[in-house]
């Protein structure tokens, strides 16, 4: 499904890095978590005064998502993300994509990293077949690309499995099969760095082990794969290293099982 | 959770320590995350992207009748039946037509070309508000967005020429080759569209409040451009002051309506349009093209965020 490898290594034996993180804090602001919102007149009055007063006053909380975290992801590498809920998994992962904003430190990508989310957008009124052209250009491949791709897309999403789906409407899927098309559109094309969020958890067994063989293909294809999953045998099928974040913080970053073994002693599992 | 969480970094140097990490980011030329590109740049990756602002266009444009039992047929159906709806009012109940000859063909014109920048600001302001998800999940310059939505509303806008075609015949318009001036007053009234949907997005990006205002804002300006009757004759008949009638006369939307009204009905001679009227046209498309371009691409990196 992609051209030929490449050097994971450049001309000094440095390994190549494609993702720097350098000492990143990032910071929500959520909008209408006090009193106020909602009210016409609390609306009213926050539009009369001043600024500073009215991040408060519109009850405008500030919430540290992700602190001081520091990494760097090589070339070849797929690296999970681990952390209990609510931790700042997803988070890091949207600002390495470019769609977070961070308050302090830099992150550095090789090309524009694709975060390969479960809620990527197609229409449901459409056809499987034109969300596959739809969602391919949207990533940016060519009509080419697509026309040549398009069978391994609908072969791998195994939608056509169970007779002619690709060309009905994706508002008579069920919720798994939109979930593997998805997922099938979005693995066709090759990324530099791919991020992934909980992708693997939807599906049943056989489209899971499908994937999980479309991550290591796109990972021997030179790109950086981050993955974000609650779900550890999957962590530790695919990943060779492991990023611990709990409360915003890297509390860990090492080779798979030496965090993971840390984390179910954490998690009492 | 079976354990406190405020515990420090468990095992001493859990995490390893790294060098200066700018300078190593610059020896392998990797780049800012989610960086605004250069205008020029911006542009190129705006033409890389053609084949999705069109093929967005018609998806919504199929996906927006796919429920109903007529299909595809509303949209020729919508624009006649607005049309009817304008015409039992505006020219039966309170009788606008007095004086303006072959006034179904007229109104039916104004109206669709309306519609057209009407449709065109009004999902222009909702272009990224609506598609947060996409924004969020992939990177392509963001003026694809509106631009597309422009683009669905002109091709609606020919299935509604192709109405109008038939209405025209059918109250005696001759065919004409003045006819043809409707593709460069298309195409200046597409720009101009795009231009100010382009501002509208941004502004309704930040503030979503702005798709409640717009159709107020909208509508007066629809009474204020002659769709549903004639600037000249209402200022023949009332004291309008000579500047207020220039500004109306000169408004984008009463032009590109005069225009279009001037290309297919032979009764509406050049005498209606205000003097240099291709100059205006062709001015209020290249200001509200490149200047609703700009100022979209210098708020490109914050839309989806936050």
């Amino acid at each position: 499904m992609a051209e030929q490898r490449m050097d994971l290594a450049d001309a000094t034996g440095e390994r190549i890095p494609t993702v720097v993180v350098d000492h990143v804090d990032i910071v929500y602001k959520v909008n209408g978590a006090g009193g106020g919102r909602g009210a016409a007149t609390a609306a009213l009055s926050r539009i009369v005064r001043r600024k500073e007063k009215v991040e408060r006053a519109a009850g405008v909380r500030r919430v540290h998502a992700v602190k001081n975290v520091t990494f760097v992801a090589h070339r070849g590498e797929a690296i999970g993300l681990i952390g209990t809920n609510g931790s700042g998994k997803s988070t890091l992962l949207k600002a390495v994509a470019g769609l977070l904003p961070v308050e302090r430190g830099q992150i550095f990508t090789d090309g524009q990293p694709s975060l390969l989310g479960v809620n990527a957008a197609l229409m449901k009124d459409l056809t499987g077949e034109r969300n596959v052209h739809l969602g391919g250009l949207a990533m940016g491949m060519s009509r080419e690309q697509i026309r040549e791709r398009y069978r391994s897309i609908v072969d791998f999403s195994g939608i056509n499995e169970k007779g002619d789906f690709i060309t009905l409407p994706m508002r008579t899927y069920s919720s798994g099969m939109s979930a593997r098309l998805r997922f099938s559109i979005a693995a066709a094309k090759d990324h530099d760095v791919l991020l992934i969020d909980e992708a693997l958890a939807t599906g049943d067994k056989k489209f899971q082990k499908r994937s999980e063989a479309r991550i290591r293909e796109l990972r021997k294809h030179a790109g950086t794969v981050f993955l974000v999953s609650h779900n550890n045998k999957s962590i530790r099928d695919t990943c060779d290293r492991v990023l611990w974040l709990e409360r915003g913080e890297l509390r860990m970053d090492g080779p798979t099982e030496d965090v993971m073994r840390e984390y179910e002693k954490f998690t009492g599992k | 959770m079976s354990q406190v969480l405020d515990a420090p970094h468990a095992a001493g140097p859990a995490v390893p320590d790294h060098g200066d990490l700018p300078a190593l980011a610059a020896r392998h030329g990797l780049t800012v995350s989610g960086a605004r590109p250069t205008l020029t740049g911006y542009v190129r990756q705006l033409w890389a992207r053609r084949h999705f602002i069109t093929a967005f266009s018609t998806a919504k444009l199929t996906a927006q009748y796919s429920q109903a039992k007529l299909g595809q047929l509303w949209q020729v159906l919508t624009p006649v039946l607005n049309a009817a709806v304008y015409f039992f009012i505006f020219g039966v109940l309170m009788g606008t037509s007095h004086g303006v000859p072959d006034f179904v063909p007229f109104l039916v014109t104004g109206v669709f070309v309306w519609t057209f920048t009407q449709s065109s600001l009004m999902t222009g302001t909702r272009a990224i508000a609506s598609n947060v998800g996409l924004v969020r999940a992939l990177h392509f310059p963001r003026a694809s967005l509106p631009i597309s939505y422009c683009l669905q509303q002109l091709q609606q806008l020919l299935f509604s020429m192709a109405a109008l075609a038939v209405i025209l015949l059918v109250f005696g318009v001759p065919v004409a080759w003045s006819w043809l001036l409707v593709v460069p007053a298309l195409i200046l009234q597409f720009v101009f569209n795009a231009g100010l949907a382009m501002v509208l997005a941004r502004l309704g990006a930040h503030t979503p409040d702005l798709a409640q205002l717009m159709p107020f804002v909208l509508r007066t300006w629809m009474y204020a451009s002659g769709v549903m009757f004639s600037l000249t004759q209402v200022a023949q008949r009332t004291d309008l002051p000579g500047w207020v009638f220039n500004v109306l006369q000169w408004n984008p939307a009463a032009v590109y309506i005069d225009l279009m009204r001037f290309a297919l009905i032979d009764s509406f001679t050049a005498s209606q349009l205000p003097d240099h009227v291709w100059l205006i046209a062709g001015g209020w498309a290249l200001l509200a093209g490149l200047g609703g371009f700009v100022f979209f691409w210098k708020a490109e990196e914050t839309y989806g965020r936050g």
